[in-house]
């Protein structure tokens, strides 16, 4: 009698559930197809994390993309940039029948499965800044080649140390898919063509103001005769340079990397920074706006070849590995910090 | 005291020292019983370690301590820690926990920020009284539901260590305050020295030396750890528990607050995620420092010595050529190690009381 009761309650319960998911799965289905038919595009945008003024930029060109081409956009985001952190953004983006997820991933593998699983229910998904594996996404909008981050990166810091000396570099989180790239190159670059200068410590600073602070004290700490600091991180670079400008190291080890002009304003006018780059991350947001809603209205597969129009920065065209390329990087100096604002 | 006269005053043997120091302290010598106190005390073997590490990293890198930065790092660097170690280990010994620190620090972090930016001119001494009066009531309210509501503080201070970060969130946005935001003069604060000393540094020895010496020498101090030994005979005894299990949350509140002032002087930005996991780091110092989990023994000093130990380590290891991977792996061995060690040496004096109670 007992067994019987719980089995019948267990087969209501599986009947309830798959009504609710075939429920759900209709309605997905529904949502998405009515949005397509009547270009009727919204865009969810998905950074690393919150509270990360680099990302407010990119969100901000998006916006104005999303503007221009009449989308509806939505930021949403974890607080801090772990592996994981942005599933659960991605499967409510799915659920809510989002036409195009844009998204820097965390790490490259570890949203795969959710983002295929959005890219099922009709959703396109658009990385930028941070790709994934290439078949998680149908599109990746890359601000720079890694091998045209890096160089930029060594011609700065070799040009402000006079090209030989010990140089280190404060990174993201040891498991950040770019900066990973990036150092890997950085490295290459050295070997092929700065046979002086040599790359001593490589740390994390996990992109949080105080971690990146302490690691560049312990940085000056324990190499005596460091040269110069590579910081290829918004947040560490700014970390970096505020605790350099207040210790005894100020002038006498170079700092460069990748930083916002707004965070790095004060450190370049006191003289601790000489001059550091990026790329334009409002153009960023905004390409890869554009990109999303040519995708979603399907203007584009995202296959190699294909071209789109992208209001203010002209025409772009998907390369052979699936990614479109904004430009080269922008050098910041003491002469220029002055016109640039975000 | 009719033993007394049947042993020999001269030349005790070295057992009766041994059982005087255990059954009646009190016929020491009080420089005797304060060298014992100070040599035995669990204190005396962490600020050991700590001289240690700090002796094998200056050997390794003599600039690890005689550099102006090298000196300035070793103190500022925990003025932080040290001041939310003091809360929890006020808050600890009456066998409570409080995890919201952190997310206390963050919201009068970005309240200090926001004071600065709003209100040009506002003096210093302005901001860092409402850090601690913001910290104070959200204390207060971690008190009032763990003293009234008796729930356990585990999950109350879990409860609002969410809460809070959600204000700070909600409040802040994806808004950072840079430190082209704050005044010069603040920042300057975040590296200032007297005499050799950072600012800072001073203000949170400071407030450690006041609240160790006040639950070392006070009433309601002695009494914060009969609450902790044993909370129901601490009721039964007629103590005032709830009164002082609130007075605890609203301190480590308050100095929670204060905490986020001095991180918006030290970091000069501050974020929604400011001081993130720092309150596990508040209750592994204070573990580290010789306070029972459980409430009831263990001082704010050794609380304070947990703290440098813990920040110290951090900035050793990679002197000494352990890699980052390592660094946490060892702070968790150390508070595993603090732990163990803490019911080894429990378990001997109780041993050791007994022999000596039979003997006399």
């Amino acid at each position: 009698m007992k067994l019987l009761t719980r089995r019948a309650w267990a087969l209501t319960a599986a009947g309830l559930s798959a009504t609710l998911v075939l429920t759900a799965c209709g309605n997905d289905a529904e949502g998405a197809g009515g949005e397509g038919g009547d270009g009727d595009v919204t865009i969810t945008m998905l950074p690393k994390n919150l509270g990360n003024p680099y990302f407010d930029t990119s969100t901000a060109g998006a916006e104005e993309a999303a503007e221009e081409v009449g989308a509806s956009l939505q930021e949403v985001g974890p607080q801090e940039a772990s592996p994981d952190a942005q599933v659960q953004y991605i499967n409510t983006a799915a659920q809510q029948g989002a036409s195009a997820l844009v998204v820097s991933a965390n790490d490259p593998t570890a949203i795969c499965d959710a983002l295929n699983e959005a890219r099922d229910a009709g959703t396109q998904v658009v990385t930028f800044d941070s790709d994934t594996e290439a078949d998680c996404r149908d599109l990746f909008v890359n601000q720079a080649t890694a091998e045209g981050i890096a160089k930029v990166q060594i011609d700065l810091i070799a040009d402000q140390i006079g090209d030989a000396g010990e140089i280190a570099i404060l990174s993201a989180s040891a498991n950040a898919t770019n900066q990973n790239a990036w150092i890997e190159m950085m490295e290459a670059e050295l070997e092929a063509n700065h046979p002086d200068i040599e790359l001593v410590d490589v740390v994390y600073g996990d992109d949080d103001d105080q971690t990146s602070f302490d690691k560049t004290a312990a940085l000056l700490q324990s190499h005596p005769d460091l040269k110069g600091i590579i910081s290829p991180t918004t947040v560490g670079i700014a970390a970096a340079a505020r605790y350099l400008s207040e210790s005894d190291k100020k002038g006498k080890v170079a700092l460069t990397g990748l930083g916002t002009p707004n965070q790095m304003r004060e450190y370049v006018e006191n003289g601790t920074v000489e001059a550091f780059a990026l790329w334009n991350p409002e153009d960023l947001g905004y390409l890869a706006a554009m990109a999303a809603n040519a995708l979603a209205a399907g203007e584009i597969e995202g296959e190699p070849g294909d071209t789109f129009e992208a209001g203010r920065l002209g025409e772009y065209t998907v390369e052979d590995d699936g990614s479109v390329l904004l430009g080269d990087p922008f050098v910041f100096n003491a002469d220029n910090i002055a016109d640039f604002d975000f | 005291m009719s033993e007394t006269s049947t042993r020999p005053a001269s030349s005790p043997p070295e057992h009766a020292h041994e059982e005087i120091r255990l059954v009646a302290p009190s016929r020491q010598s009080p420089a005797v019983r304060a060298f014992n106190t100070v040599v035995r005390s669990r204190e005396m073997s962490i600020l050991l370690v700590l001289v240690l590490l700090v002796a094998a990293a200056t050997a390794k890198n003599p600039s690890f301590l005689f550099s102006g930065n090298g000196w300035r790092d070793l103190l500022l660097t925990p003025s932080i820690l040290l001041l939310l170690a003091a809360g929890q280990a006020v808050v600890i010994i009456t066998r409570n926990v409080d995890l919201s620190v952190g997310s206390v620090l963050a919201v009068t972090a970005y309240l200090t920020g926001r004071l600065f930016i709003d209100f040009p001119g506002i003096p210093i001494v302005v901001v860092a009284l409402a850090g601690l009066a913001v910290g104070g009531v959200l204390g207060l309210v971690n008190g009032l539901l763990v003293s009234l509501g008796r729930v356990p503080a585990l999950v109350i201070t879990l409860g609002t260590m969410y809460i809070y970060r959600g204000l700070v969130l909600t409040w802040a946005g994806s808004d950072r305050i840079n430190a082209s935001d704050l005044p010069r003069g603040f920042l300057r604060l975040g590296t200032q020295s007297v005499l050799g000393i950072p600012v800072l540094f001073v203000v949170a020895v400071v407030v450690v030396a006041a609240v160790g010496y006040y639950l070392h020498a006070h009433r309601g101090g002695r009494e914060l750890y009969a609450i902790g030994s044993d909370p129901d005979a601490a009721v039964l005894y007629g103590l005032p528990v709830r009164r002082r299990v609130l007075a605890a949350f609203v301190l480590s509140g308050a100095l929670a607050g204060l905490a986020g002032v001095v991180h918006a002087a030290r970091y000069g930005t501050v974020s929604s995620g400011a001081g993130t996991g720092i309150e596990l780091e508040a209750v592994a110092a204070v573990v580290i420092g010789g306070v029972a989990i459980f409430g009831g023994s263990g001082t704010v000093w050794g609380a304070a010595i947990g703290a440098m130990l813990l920040v110290t380590i951090d900035r050793a290891l990679p002197i000494l050529g352990i890699p980052d991977f390592w660094q946490r792996a060892v702070v968790g061995v150390l508070i595993i190690s603090a732990i163990v060690l803490d019911r080894v040496l429990s378990a001997r004096r109780t041993r050791k009381l007994i022999e000596a109670r039979e003997q006399s």
